[in-house]
């Protein structure tokens, strides 16, 4: 792509004012939000699709004969189709709704985790996962003796190719349960050669792409991947809707998750039999609202264009690690060669907090803590760290900002 | 920039730089701890002395170094009871942000009140002194 149509296609000025919460103030400063990471803001678009529908098409899918109820059942399914199409899954019967990245993992750990893998296998994750693909396989560990398997990274913040061969020496693993892009490091897995390494060796993949999904065009068909998860809250889509992607004949070998209506072929007192995929794992009513504001989400993001995204994107981190490697006694943690918008870094003598409250002060929104990943705190050698992440609608001078209220930072504690 | 300092007066930086009871004693009589799993912070109480002292061993930020170091100069000398009693006016103040002149240095950390998910940092010392005061009873 040309630098000339690059320009043309993302005006930041324009893409700015479809997020009205971006006028907003803060202790009466201007607004700077560098916490997309943890759940992006939401453009006007998505705003007007969920009230439009609540105004003017709303009733419960799937159920009612009456016209409203198949005009929503319609807009709920498109949906569907549009998130197939969004990360390229081969059919949309593989695209199952979830409320979260979290939940879609705890789904396949229940089911899939329990009816497929059997006491013995293995399953690795890798050292910096977030929470959410850690705990669902401890749980299964425990519950089904499964044995859970955690691969190095590399002190440059990348998955360890070696240590990973170890890991999978001895034939046992079933799983290898990875990030697509870390929530601490911004380093991206290389997701293809994960695929290709998990299946040579008999395993399945699964993919978290709750960080990679916003910056980069997902194709889970190029990727090969088995299992792939997000939530669309970070995807600039409302809470309460996830993603979980899965290739179709795991998914139609997987038995329910949760019991109850839309999840049935048919009941009775002795015996209830499952619908096909997806519907057997969206049991009750789903998050029809939030499913319409997914889709709008998918429709803004894709208007806009992924070449586009990422090179904004790009642009950011770039002039991001120049700025903050210039402020003394600021350390960046991680320095993989494929790395995007996600970056933690700690001040010698100033707990992340501090750094937090007095960035706030400053209208400056970032996170800090261990970022749900408190396994991958303890590898770095930290406890918390802050953390600023980027969206579509970050700016330069955001980050100009930052690193300005950095330096106020260590003035305080000089 | 005043603003943005506030909560990070003097009073509370000096304490945090420079702190008085910090380091576990080779004796003590009570001993009590704290965590805030939310941010990793972690604080170890002992009480020495007969209660004529108190120390901290912390790692954590710094509203919570200076707290644990303002709680251990107001505590000195004080029952048990009296303690409970302080740790509520504490606990009272920096939630309401409203100083209670009966508190001293303590209302050093009333700015707290401005900011919900620092408040535990504030209290965090006074939690470990009370779980450390628990052992006596
Ligand atoms: C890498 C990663 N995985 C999983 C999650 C969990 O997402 P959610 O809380 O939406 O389920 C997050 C969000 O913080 C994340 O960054």
């Amino acid at each position: 792509m040309s630098a000339a149509l690059k320009t043309e296609s993302f005006d930041i000025a324009a893409i700015r004012s479809d997020f009205p919460i971006l006028s907003q103030t803060v202790h009466g400063k201007k607004f700077v939000y560098l916490d997309s990471g943890a759940s992006a803001q939401k453009p006007r678009a998505v705003i007007d699709a969920m009230v439009n529908s609540m105004e003017t098409q709303y009733a419960n899918v799937h159920r009612g004969l009456h016209w409203m109820s198949e005009r929503t059942s319609d807009a709920y399914e498109a949906v569907r189709d549009k998130t197939a199409k969004f990360i390229n899954a081969a059919s949309r019967e593989e695209i199952v709704f979830t409320r979260n990245a979290t939940e879609s993992i705890n789904l396949i750990a229940h089911t899939y985790g329990r009816a497929i893998l059997q006491p013995g296998d293995a399953i690795v994750i890798s050292e910096m996962e977030h929470h959410a693909n850690i705990v669902p396989w401890q749980m299964l560990r425990d519950s089904h003796g499964v044995e859970l398997r955690v691969a190095k990274i590399t002190d440059s913040g990348e998955v360890d190719f070696a240590s990973l061969e170890e890991k999978f020496a001895d034939g046992k693993v079933k799983l290898l349960a990875i990030t697509h892009m870390s929530n601490v490091l911004g380093t991206y897995a290389p997701v293809e050669r994960l695929a290709k390494f998990a299946h040579a060796h008999h395993a399945k993949i699964l993919l978290d792409g709750s960080q990679a999904v916003v910056h980069r065009q997902v194709d889970v068909q190029a990727i090969d991947a088995d299992f792939y998860v997000f939530s669309g809250h970070k995807l600039y889509g409302p809470t309460g809707i996830g993603v979980l992607y899965a290739k179709r004949e795991l998914l139609d070998a997987m038995p329910p998750f949760l019991g109850g209506g839309d999840m049935i072929a048919s009941v009775s007192y002795e015996r209830s039999t499952w619908a096909k995929p997806p519907y057997r794992f969206e049991a009750g009513t789903p998050a029809i609202i939030e499913t319409i504001g997914l889709g709008a989400a998918i429709d803004y993001v894709e208007a806009i264009g992924f070449p586009a995204i990422a090179a904004h994107e790009r642009a950011l981190t770039d002039h991001a690690l120049a700025v903050l490697s210039n402020i003394e006694g600021l350390h960046i943690l991680g320095s993989a060669q494929d790395r995007g918008g996600v970056i933690s870094f700690t001040m010698d003598g100033v707990h992340a907090h501090d750094i937090a409250t007095l960035l706030d002060r400053q209208g400056i929104a970032v996170r800090a803590g261990h970022h749900c990943a408190e396994p991958l705190m303890g590898r770095l050698g930290v406890t918390s760290t802050a953390r600023a992440t980027f969206g579509l609608y970050t700016t330069m001078e955001e980050i100009d900002a930052l690193a300005t209220g950095l330096l106020r930072v260590k003035q305080v504690f000089a | 920039m005043s603003e943005t300092a506030e909560l990070y007066q003097t009073l509370i930086m000096d304490r945090t730089k420079n702190p008085r009871h910090a380091g576990k004693p080779a004796k003590f009589d009570l001993e009590g701890h704290g965590d805030n799993p939310m941010c990793g912070d972690r604080i170890h109480v002992y009480v020495a002395d007969n209660g004529t002292r108190v120390n901290h061993e912390s790692r954590g930020c710094a509203i919570m170094i200076a707290s644990a170091e303002l709680m251990a100069d107001a505590v000195v000398g004080l029952t048990p009871d009296e303690v409970t009693e302080r740790r509520m006016a504490f606990e009272a103040m920096v939630n309401s942000g409203t100083p209670n002149p009966a508190l001293g240095d303590l209302n050093a950390l009333s700015g707290v009140s401005e900011y919900r998910s620092r408040i535990r940092c504030a209290t965090l010392p006074w939690s470990a002194l009370a779980e450390a005061l628990e052992g006596a009873k």
